[in-house]
């Protein structure tokens, strides 16, 4: 389980990286940050790039910003940064309740917020904290940054609407301001640590009557990439949190299940509303307190 | 793709090597640097036999490419020895514990606790099982590495209220 | 904590806490693996896998892979068949052929079929990548309930089927016992395909000594008869084998074989003149390497009066022992020993099935195939309970072996040397605290939640005695499962111990010098154990059946009490009195009721080192002694009813868990978990603990997470640790152990087996308390592992 041989540039600048993006030609260029997806795949050749971008120097890749409206997190910054982070415990806690159940210390360690996003693995964690925070994701190439949704970015199982050249810098993930705010999540996964076998995160603001003001749910584990319950999310707006479980079997709607050697399809769709009601229970819970 | 010179410090020496760019930070370790206490299990980031300190906080060394640990410090189960060579007072634990039988997955686990002691000197049993969870273990069933981890969460305490 | 038993005798080193010798070096960082062995100038070994279940080999073209700089070598198949014999198998099958590397035909995917030596692993995986091999690929046999049938692929078509073995045994008069009772219970139970799956692969460093003609091994080994089979393999003599015993093995339980490993990277070393090493990586471990256990369905019929009394049992096993058979089929063979379990039955019939398929083979597994038997048997148990509506527990105390019994013969043969099996029963149920644990089941239950306790008990079988082999194939008339020690006295008045043998986390260095330490009243600290290599060693069959404590420990206190009855003669000799005057303590060799006159240790072996003059007559020089220990209490052939005793010694043991069920997703916590354990005199406790609990811990993978997952096609699904799930310290509760202690007669010390006893019950115990916990909704899961979509799937059926 070696990897096969590749070129290797440590980089000092965001330029640097779109410029070497930029020549690559026929070659695939790979950038590296944590390396807790990539690195596996390299050593089982499953992933064999001509080069290896390493960014981990690039000092404006790392850091939590508070904006105010929305927390700026740099691409490389540490899932065990978040996980530390007072800011994110304080002001995004449906991604504070995610990054926990991401790996281990030593992957959260090395594993970074932007690679996590980039690789799009149907069933981590972070992903789904940040689509159901409608994140955006800052993307550079030589020709400057562009500012994309998240919603859209996941387009298949492992694989993400990134553009060769592009370099994903900064996930901006909006705070709800509003004072009765809640947030659920749950996953199941064979062992704790593992990638889940299907996950669900939920974050709804209650009305001062109580009732569902906006509620934002994603699914991970459910279809070939992580999902957003937008037919359960506009179901529910208006909703009194009593009406939440006659409204589960609208998860259906947006997820597609697969088999695979971890769980059936049957398995994964059931639990899914399971889960989502979990998470919304909770949600709900948190909100009205 | 020819081999890269870099300087690591390993166990408080610096140490400059030159290694291809997809040689791991363990094949560095173990097989350039003779550091064979660092063990290799899966290869794939699921084991934590591999586990050493990386400025201090533990990480996968089957994960990440010697290049990319120029200058950064590592520690590995050697460097956890006191400077003369005695045991650490955890090291100590899991001998008077008997927290092996095969000694394997030691090392890692060695380096997993001496992580979660460094963050949180007093560990609750769940903390504890937390903390170790990245490393398997095929021989113990894990309790007497608890244990070993306890007794030297205790050992430091009572060490502090004599001293 | 474990208590120390009451009847402990007054022993100065055995059975008390003391450090082991062996921790020392792997908290240091210094344990010295296969992988830290380094030969100069060896070149690595990197195999290329078929990707195929079932294929022929059409062409090999290796030119390109040679053409890689810092490749030396490429081998395929064809060469090494040619220059190598077969491997061996347990059973006659002169038409099952075996080669580390495919011959012809590739008969699973992950089979090796080439391999690569160069400078380093990393280029000889690029080269092994660059060899173009054409296969026809073909219909895989997978489906082991379908092997009986004609119509399948044949794996080894020379052999003309896929059955490997088929042979049915009465003992005792099973259908009188059948018809003298009313009630029966028949059911399916299954075991599924997994194994112990050590943190540290396989690894084999091979050199052939030109100037001594010698080929050196070092390997990461747990096997008997290694050197001999890698002779045979290689056509070359015994005696020019040397494995060296040194090597530290990063666990195995069984499953460390690698003889296919080793004749491949011994023939590379023979051949190229340079050392050669071969590790492991994970891919190479969990699909061609020898990684693969028991994949078993049984089907059971127990015969019992309306108490609940079993008279009699019907058990037919059929096993899927892979492509290539090995010793595997005979772990249908060991079961036998204690095929009923501790439990007082009149009449057994057996019937083993043993077939191949186009899976990777399954090598031997901790308790040699009787944790799957144990818990077929336990799970007919808790069947007769449920009919009968009688207590789980209360049905174990009806048909349990009584204390007054012992030695206490089964229908097959074995005879169970002792225990008390209703008193560690008794101290499970009292150590839970059964009534507060069904107590908190239902208060778990009462939340909606799911939750149920377990119940098995389970006898572990220790000593190794392989006539079972004899059952299965007369060719192996094999009456003996030796071990020795060698034990020596310097002039200075050190102990050195030379066992002959690896380790792989046994302790037995600590065993040694504990048991020596003990005899001869020296500090266990100050006693050097040595392993021999094959060479310098004495007869040896190596560290498997739960056997060190038993048979190497004996041999230990039989050539430690050699030496010390030297010594006394050289004392008698030099103070001028009879043998039977001189008492030993403390060092000190004195004559009765004449405390002034005395030797010290020292002076005795000083003595008989240098001293020829002060010696007796006719007295051997120096202080040796060397046992070669036989297992006890066995040693002939099966009778004309085919009955014989297998394993000497049986350790016994009660398991109690309970687990909680999340009923939304069928996800299993283990809460707590309680055995009580009687394995004779533990010579050393932390150890002892630690096995049991390490046990259980493989039992809990097992009965919940663990499985070589294939497809209906025959590929692997489950080749690397994302899918083959290796349960963490989240996983494994904290287990509450107490300790009985039974003496066992046959042994020096009264020391039975413990290495195998936690896994040879957990998966049992998991099975029951998981079935507790679906017992409301009236759902059974007797299939291993039971994972979460298992149960949730049930339910849900249930639920509609």
């Amino acid at each position: 389980m070696k990897a096969a041989a590749f070129d290797y540039v440590r980089a000092s600048s965001i330029d640097e990286i779109c410029r070497l993006l930029a020549d690559a030609g026929d070659d695939e260029r790979k950038i590296i940050a944590g390396g807790q997806t990539l690195v596996p795949l390299m050593a089982m050749r499953m992933a064999r790039p001509d080069m290896l971008i390493d960014i981990n120097d690039v000092a404006e890749l790392a850091g939590i910003h508070d904006r105010g409206d929305h927390i700026a997190f740099g691409a490389g910054t540490r899932q065990r940064a978040l996980e530390r982070s007072d800011v994110v415990s304080e002001r995004l806690p449906l991604l504070a309740k995610a990054v926990r159940n991401v790996g281990h210390i030593q992957t959260r360690n090395r594993g970074t917020i932007g690679g996590s996003i980039v690789h799009g693995d149907p069933s981590s964690e972070i992903p789904l904290a940040a689509l159901a925070l409608d994140a955006k994701l800052v993307l550079r190439n030589l020709s400057g940054e562009t500012e994309i949704a998240i919603d859209g970015f996941f387009e298949a199982a492992m694989v993400t609407n990134i553009e060769p050249d592009q370099l994903l810098t900064e996930i901006r993930i909006p705070v709800w301001q509003a004072a009765r705010v809640g947030t659920g999540f749950h996953e199941t996964a064979s062992r704790q640590g593992d990638f889940a076998i299907v996950a669900a995160a939920a974050q709804v603001e209650l009305s001062d009557s109580g009732s569902i003001v906006r509620a934002a749910v994603t699914v991970g584990g459910a279809a070939p990439s992580p999902v957003k319950l937008h037919t359960l999310e506009a179901a529910l707006a208006g909703v009194s949190p009593d009406g939440i479980d006659a409204l589960m079997n609208l998860v259906d709607q947006d997820i597609d299940p697969d088999t695979d050697v971890h769980a059936t399809a049957a398995y994964r769709q059931r639990v899914a509303r399971k889960l989502v009601s979990r998470a919304l229970a909770d949600a709900v819970e948190e909100a009205g307190k | 793709m020819s081999d890269i010179e870099i300087t690591l410090n390993v166990n408080g020496r610096d140490r400059t090597v030159s290694v291809p760019p997809r040689m791991t930070l363990v094949d560095c370790l173990r097989d350039v640097l003779r550091l064979t206490g660092t063990h290799v299990g899966c290869e794939h980031g699921i084991c934590g036999a591999c586990s050493v300190m990386l400025d201090g906080e533990p990480i996968r060394s089957c994960l990440m490419f010697a290049v990319q640990a120029e200058g950064h410090s590592i520690t590995t189960v050697e460097g956890l020895l006191k400077e003369d060579g005695e045991l650490s007072d955890l090291q100590d634990s899991f001998w008077e514990c008997h927290a092996m039988q095969c000694g394997y997955c030691t090392p890692g686990m060695l380096v997993a606790s001496q992580s979660l002691l460094n963050e949180n000197p007093e560990p609750s049993e769940d903390e504890i099982r937390e903390a170790i969870s990245g490393n398997l273990c095929r021989c113990t069933g894990y309790q007497q590495i608890v244990e070993a981890i306890q007794m030297t969460a205790k050992r430091r305490r009572e060490g502090a209220s004599h001293g | 904590m474990v208590d120390a038993p009451a009847n402990l005798p007054n022993y100065r080193y055995v059975s008390r806490k003391r450090r082991t010798k062996e921790d020392r070096r792997f908290i240091s960082g210094r344990g010295k693996f296969v992988a830290d062995v380094e030969v100069p100038g060896m070149k690595h070994v990197a195999v290329l896998p078929s990707p195929h279940p079932r294929a022929n080999i059409v062409s090999i073209d290796t030119s390109a892979a040679l053409a890689l700089p810092g490749v030396h070598y490429v081998l395929t198949g064809d060469e090494l068949g040619e220059a190598t014999n077969s491997l061996f198998h347990g059973l006659d099958l002169p038409n099952v052929v075996w080669h580390p590397l495919a011959v012809g035909m590739t008969r699973y995917a992950g089979e090796w079929v080439a391999a690569v030596v160069a400078d380093s692993r990393y280029i000889a995986e690029d080269a092994a990548e660059l060899i173009d091999v054409e296969y026809e690929s073909l219909p895989a046999a997978v489906d082991s309930e379908k092997m009986l049938d004609e119509d399948q692929p044949l794996v080894h078509p020379a052999h003309g089927t896929n059955v490997l073995f088929r042979k049915t045994w009465t003992w005792g008069p099973v259908a009188d016992d059948f018809a003298s009772v009313t009630n029966t219970v028949s059911y399916r139970a299954r075991w599924g395909r997994s194994s112990t799956v050590p943190i540290e692969t396989f690894g084999v460093v091979a050199k052939w000594d030109d100037t001594h003609e010698i080929l050196d091994v070092w390997a990461s080994i747990q096997m008997p008869q290694y050197q001999d089979q890698i002779a045979s393999a290689l056509r070359i003599p015994m005696n020019q084998v040397r494995v060296h015993n040194d090597v530290d093995v990063g666990g195995s339980y069984g499953v460390k074989r690698g003889i296919k490993h080793t004749v491949l990277v011994s023939y590379l070393a023979k051949k190229l003149g340079f050392p050669v090493r071969f590790i492991e990586d994970r891919l190479d471990n969990m699909s061609g390497g020898d990684a693969h256990g028991p994949d078993r369905i049984f089907d059971i019929t127990m015969a019992f009066d309306d108490e609940g009394v079993i008279k009699s049992m019907k058990i037919r096993a059929l096993d899927d022992v892979g492509a290539y058979p090995g010793r595997a089929p005979l772990q249908l063979g060991k079961p036998i020993t204690a095929l009923c379990g501790p439990y007082r039955v009149n009449s057994i019939e057996y019937e083993a099935i043993s077939v191949t398929s186009n899976k990777t083979g399954q090598v031997p597994v901790r308790g040699f195939g009787q944790s799957p038997t144990n818990f077929a048997v336990e799970t007919g148990i808790e069947r007769v309970a449920k009919y009968l509506r009688i207590d789980r527990v209360e049905v174990r105390v009806r048909n349990l072996v009584r204390k007054d019994e012992f030695p206490w013969q089964i229908p097959p043969g074995s005879r169970y040397d002792s225990g008390d099996f209703h008193a560690v029963l008794e101290s499970a149920v009292k150590t839970s605290n059964w009534d507060d644990l069904i107590a908190r089941r239902d208060a778990l239950r009462a939340k909606g939640r799911l939750a149920g306790v377990g119940i098995a008990t389970c006898l572990e079988p220790g000593g190794g005695n392989n006539i079972f082999e004899f059952l299965f194939n007369p060719k192996l008339e094999i009456t003996t499962f030796v071990e020795s020690v060698l034990i020596k006295v310097d002039p200075t008045g050190v102990v050195s111990a030379m066992m002959c043998t690896t380790t792989s986390g046994q302790g037995h260095e600590t065993l040694v010098s504990t048991i020596a330490g003990e005899e001869l009243e020296r500090d266990p600290d100050d006693i050097r154990v040595l392993h021999a290599d094959s060479l310098e060693a004495l007869p040896t069959r190596s560290p498997v059946a739960s056997r060190m404590a038993i048979v190497l420990g004996t041999a230990t206190s039989k050539a430690a009490r050699e030496i010390k009855s030297k010594m006394i003669t050289i004392a008698a000799h030099d103070l001028g009195v009879e043998q039977d005057r001189i008492e030993y303590a403390d060092g000190e060799f004195s004559v009765r009721g004449e405390p002034a006159r005395k030797l010290g240790w020292n002076e005795i072996c000083h003595i008989a080192h240098k001293q020829f003059h002060r010696m007796p007559p006719g007295h051997e020089l120096g202080l040796q002694a060397y046992a070669v220990q036989q297992v006890p209490g066995a040693g002939g052939l099966p009778n004309e009813k085919n009955e014989v005793p297998l394993y000497p010694c049986f350790s016994f043991q009660a398991h109690v868990p309970l687990v909680e069920i999340d009923p939304d997703t069928g996800k299993v916590k283990v809460h707590d978990y309680f055995i009580a354990h009687d394995c004779g005199t533990a010579i050393n406790p932390d150890i002892v603990r630690g096995m049991i609990i390490g046990g259980v811990a493989h039992g809990i993978g097992a009965a919940l997470y663990e499985k070589f997952e294939y497809d209906v096609d025959g590929q692997l699904l489950a080749g690397t640790f994302v899918d083959y799930l290796l349960p963490s310290a989240h996983e494994i509760p904290g287990v509450t152990d107490i300790e009985h202690c039974t003496p066992s007669p046959l042994t020096s010390l009264g020391q039975k087996g413990s290495g195998e006893g936690g896994y040879l019950g957990a998966p049992a115990a998991i099975a029951s308390a998981v079935n507790d916990a679906l017992a409301p909704y009236d759902i059974e899961i007797n299939e291993l592992p039971i994972r979460a979509r298992d149960i949730e799937a049930a339910l849900f059926e249930k639920t509609q």
